[in-house]
């Protein structure tokens, strides 16, 4: 019996309900802008809610239209793209890293369609094809200050961080978090944990439960998290060990109201508007395009939720900090 | 040596034990399903179904044990499926256990979104208030362990299925099922009934892992099962099949992984690839053993077709 081959047709006609068609009816008097969600979609409270809070104002604000995919788990990020491009849209997303190879092959067959792929993995070895926009974020500047606001909220001199996924797209938050703890105070121990090394390791709350459990039992009274909803499991250890936690990518206040010290947030939003503007005034280059702190593309939350847990010093610090860094006085590493 | 005694701290044991439970209850459920003939790689999406239903029923009851019951049903459901497709329809067994893995996750998923608004996780849920047993909650260390009425339903259910399975007539019958279903049928045993008990009842310890997980989290999160049901189906041929030796097995897996968390948060100079392998790298090691080959039940995933 062909079990591979009877399994993986299953898988295939499990998952074809998942892939939903675009959402919205056609309107050809304005201009079109296609998006495809990473697994997930809407509603991950992160990542993705980001990008369609960017795609919902570029629809309110500017005279277009923008229809999304939201291909289901193991679905084909590919044909998805392709579906898109294929029709009317102009321009088209791809939200998250793992779309990367999949716009390159899109974008060949489509050369006078423009793409854009947030968290794009840059190959030294491969040029960015000339219709594709690869959107990088500087995470480390934004970790070097949340990194900043750990060691000077800490107590005991020892922080952690607790990544999802060991890749380097998570050892840029690492590198900036303790490139950030360590230049207010060079004797802060950071303590280190990866959830896994594939895309499970993003989702496993219980493990990041367990990683932030032990870093607690040596001492760490402030946890930084890139992990996706593993770092839930951070905020359950949080609120047992009554210490806090850093959230990452967007304000993750809500998840462990009093717990959470802050977060390190990434504006998808308004990389996908931004762009979403270009593209309609004819702006729109292929390339490379960072978001830092210098426009706002990363940043730290500080608002009325966590005003009396961070101190009124520590945050002028901060802001000298990123004075710093845009100017490039502090160069911050990403590996 | 220095760092073997950090690694070896106290921390280090009740974290093997929450690791474990969630293995150790699937491994049972596995190997009572195994024993009476039916494989059952489903478990890995019972355990994500009972997190997902018990969460939802103690999220609208506000009942930590209503949640349980509602887990469990959900499990002791989603195992009717494969009872009824690989005992009733004698589909192969494998390729219904992998379609009930799918199923849960997009299931799962879809009613995380109906229910909870959201792709990611669930709102919040109440959790057990700590049961203070005089005497037990003194014991030093993991009295605080001791004290959660789902860790000692664990130890109570290990010690139960071994009882179960080789001490009760229905044990017996069970394994006469797994084993001979032709003999145990000339002998008047209902094989078909016998075999829908082992599957239900695989399917209810298996979604009691998912409870705990959720339990442990106060919420469901997508994808939460996260591939234990696969290592709680090793533990079970690790245990050559027996409830007790799965549990043990269970526990050791758990120790391997507490071990490795434990040697990442020193920061030692292991690469994080290195440490993460262990667990597997057993997993695989245990696999191609052949101290385990004998001991599987004999008509293990052969459907039975009475004559």
């Amino acid at each position: 019996m062909n079990i591979p081959f009877k399994s993986a047709a299953l898988a295939v006609l499990l998952c074809l309900p998942a892939a939903c068609s675009p959402g919205k009816e056609e309107d050809v008097s304005k201009p079109a802008v296609g998006l495809v969600f990473d697994v997930g979609g809407r509603g991950d409270k992160s990542f993705n809610d980001s990008a369609y809070a960017g795609i919902e104002r570029a629809q309110k604000d500017l005279a277009v239209q923008v229809d999304y995919i939201e291909p289901g788990e193991g679905a084909d990020k590919e044909s998805a793209l392709r579906q898109l491009a294929s029709g009317r849209h102009g321009l088209v997303f791809g939200t998250g890293f793992l779309f990367t190879d999949d716009i390159n092959t899109v974008a060949a067959d489509f050369p006078d369609k423009k793409f854009a792929c947030i968290d794009y993995a840059l190959d030294p070895s491969k040029k960015i094809p000339d219709n594709v926009l690869a959107i990088k974020f500087r995470e480390e500047e934004g970790s070097f200050l949340v990194g900043a606001i750990a060691a000077l909220t800490t107590k005991t001199d020892v922080i952690g961080f607790v990544g999802g996924m060991d890749i380097p797209l998570i050892h840029k938050f690492e590198a900036g978090y303790r490139a950030g703890a360590q230049h207010i105070n060079p004797k802060c121990r950071v303590l280190i944990g990866y959830a896994g090394v594939t895309g499970e390791a993003f989702k496993n709350p219980a493990k990041g439960k367990e990683l932030a459990l032990s870093q607690a039992g040596k001492g760490a009274d402030v946890i930084f998290h890139a992990s996706g909803s593993t770092g839930l499991g951070v905020f359950e250890a949080a609120r047992d060990k009554k210490i806090y936690a850093i959230g990452v990518d967007s304000d993750q206040y809500f998840e462990a109201p009093g717990r959470i010290l802050t977060s390190m947030i990434k504006k998808v939003d308004i990389s996908v508007y931004k762009i979403i503007e270009d593209f309609l005034e004819g702006k729109f280059q292929g390339g490379l395009k960072e978001f830092g702190l210098a426009d706002d593309g990363v940043g730290y939350v500080y608002d009325d939720h966590n005003k009396d847990i961070i101190s009124p010093q520590t945050i002028k610090k901060v802001e000298e900090l990123k004075k710093l860094i845009i100017a490039g006085k502090i160069k911050v590493p990403n590996k | 040596m220095d760092a073997l005694s950090q690694i070896f701290t106290l921390s280090l044991l009740t974290q093997t034990v929450r690791i474990s439970v969630p293995y150790a209850l699937a491994a049972l459920g596995a190997t009572i399903s195994e024993l009476g003939g039916v494989v059952n790689i489903g478990i890995e999406g019972i355990i994500l179904t009972g997190a997902f239903c018990s969460v939802l029923g103690n999220y609208y009851s506000g009942n930590p044990w209503v949640g349980i019951a509602a887990g469990v049903a959900g499990g002791v459901a989603v195992a009717l499926i494969h009872a009824v497709v690989s005992i009733k329809f004698r589909a192969n067994q494998i390729i219904s256990g992998l379609a009930i893995n799918i199923l849960a996750v997009g299931a799962t998923k879809f009613f995380l979104k109906f229910f909870f608004h959201s792709s990611s996780n669930s709102g919040r849920i109440s959790a057990f208030s700590k049961w203070d047993i005089p005497l037990i909650s003194k014991i030093p260390l993991f009295g605080d362990l001791l004290s959660n009425p789902l860790i000692l339903l664990a130890i109570f259910l290990v010690a139960a299925a071994y009882v179960f399975v080789y001490k009760t007539v229905f044990g017996l019958r069970l394994r006469a099922v797994g084993e001979n279903p032709e003999c145990a049928d000339t002998l008047g045993i209902n094989v078909f009934l016998t075999r829908y008990a082992a599957v239900l009842i695989s399917g209810a310890l298996a979604a009691l892992g998912g409870v705990w997980l959720a339990y442990d989290q106060h919420q469901f999160t997508d994808g939460m099962s996260g591939g234990r049901g696969y290592i709680a189906l090793t533990a079970m041929i690790f245990g050559k099949w027996n409830p007790l030796l799965a549990a043990l097995a269970a526990l050791f897996f758990g120790f391997a992984e507490a071990a490795q968390i434990q040697l990442q948060t020193m920061g030692l100079d292991i690469p994080v690839q290195f440490i993460q392998m262990i667990p597997y790298l057993l997993t695989i090691i245990v696999l191609a053993g052949t101290f385990s080959k004998a001991a599987s039940p004999s008509a293990d995933g052969v459907p039975y077709e009475k004559e």
